[in-house]
């Protein structure tokens, strides 16, 4: 029964959680606008959440077969759940070699915030639906 | 909780393109600032941005170190001046008054962004909290 909960809300718990990093790294992005050499970074959020959904582990993250073993944490190329931090391409151009294109980043920023946001409008709607289930419409 | 790390993240944005302006400000009020304490006139500061990788994957942005503009200065003919070498010259600042004009914008308009950061941060995690209501 509880592993019935956790099926029904596990796919909007997997895309919030990928939301909200991807959130961090375009958040990154935005901060370092003036750092000179910096390069703008994304992840692949429809492959991320594919290798989520489906129990496989990213490329690139570790295998834990004993407790003993290092558990896997956040670098610079990938987010502590294995999923790899790729480079954007960029359209044009810097003298300072950084490739952050403002437009891009707010633009990618803002339609993150929103599918978050409407990501915890269906979990709320899910979870209505099981409290009327539960209350059996009383 | 990673949306905390936004926080972390604009807020290191912010500080720096704070101290970026605060470099900016000094050039223009010292733009003719013929001499200092130790009886040189002023050069030019400039900020270098470096960004700093933290938990969770993302990167911060810190000031790593403040410059001063090596460009030679400008010398001024003004023989009346009680700075003005024997051939009559002052030295005034190499402070580019149009360029600090343009890093101040850029600074705050920067700031801007995110400031805008941190508050659409905050707007998805008081959503997120209404989750189950």
């Amino acid at each position: 029964m509880v592993s019935k909960l956790d099926d029904y809300l596990r796919f909007n718990e997997a895309a919030l959680g990928l939301r909200s990093q991807r959130q961090q790294v375009l958040a990154s992005n935005i901060a370092n606008a003036d750092t000179p050499n910096y390069k703008a970074r994304d992840i692949d959020f429809a492959s991320a959440l594919k290798g989520a959904m489906s129990n496989t582990p990213a490329p690139g993250s570790l295998a834990t077969t004993s407790p003993q073993h290092q558990q896997a944490v956040a670098s610079g190329n990938a987010l502590a759940d294995g999923t790899p931090v790729l480079y954007r391409q960029n359209a044009q151009g810097s003298a300072d070699n950084n490739t952050v294109d403002m437009d891009v980043e707010r633009n990618q920023f803002a339609d993150n915030a929103v599918r978050y946001e409407a990501g915890i409008t269906m979990l709320n709607h899910q979870i209505r639906n099981l409290m009327a289930a539960i209350q059996g419409g009383q | 909780m990673s949306l905390f790390n936004i926080f972390n993240v604009a807020g290191s944005g912010m500080s720096a393109q704070a101290q970026r302006l605060n470099a900016t400000a000094s050039n223009l009020a010292n733009a003719d600032s013929v001499t200092d304490a130790s009886g040189k006139a002023y050069r030019a500061k400039q900020v270098v941005f470096e960004s700093v990788p933290i938990d969770g994957g993302s990167t911060a942005v810190k000031v790593a170190q403040v410059v001063e503009d090596p460009s030679p200065l400008k010398q001024q003919y003004d023989p009346k001046n009680p700075m003005a070498d024997e051939k009559g010259y002052v030295s005034m600042p190499n402070v580019n008054v149009v360029d600090e004009m343009v890093n101040m914008l850029s600074a705050s308009r920067s700031y801007q962004n995110n400031v805008e950061t941190m508050n659409a941060a905050k707007t998805m995690l008081l959503k997120t909290l209404t989750i189950g209501q």
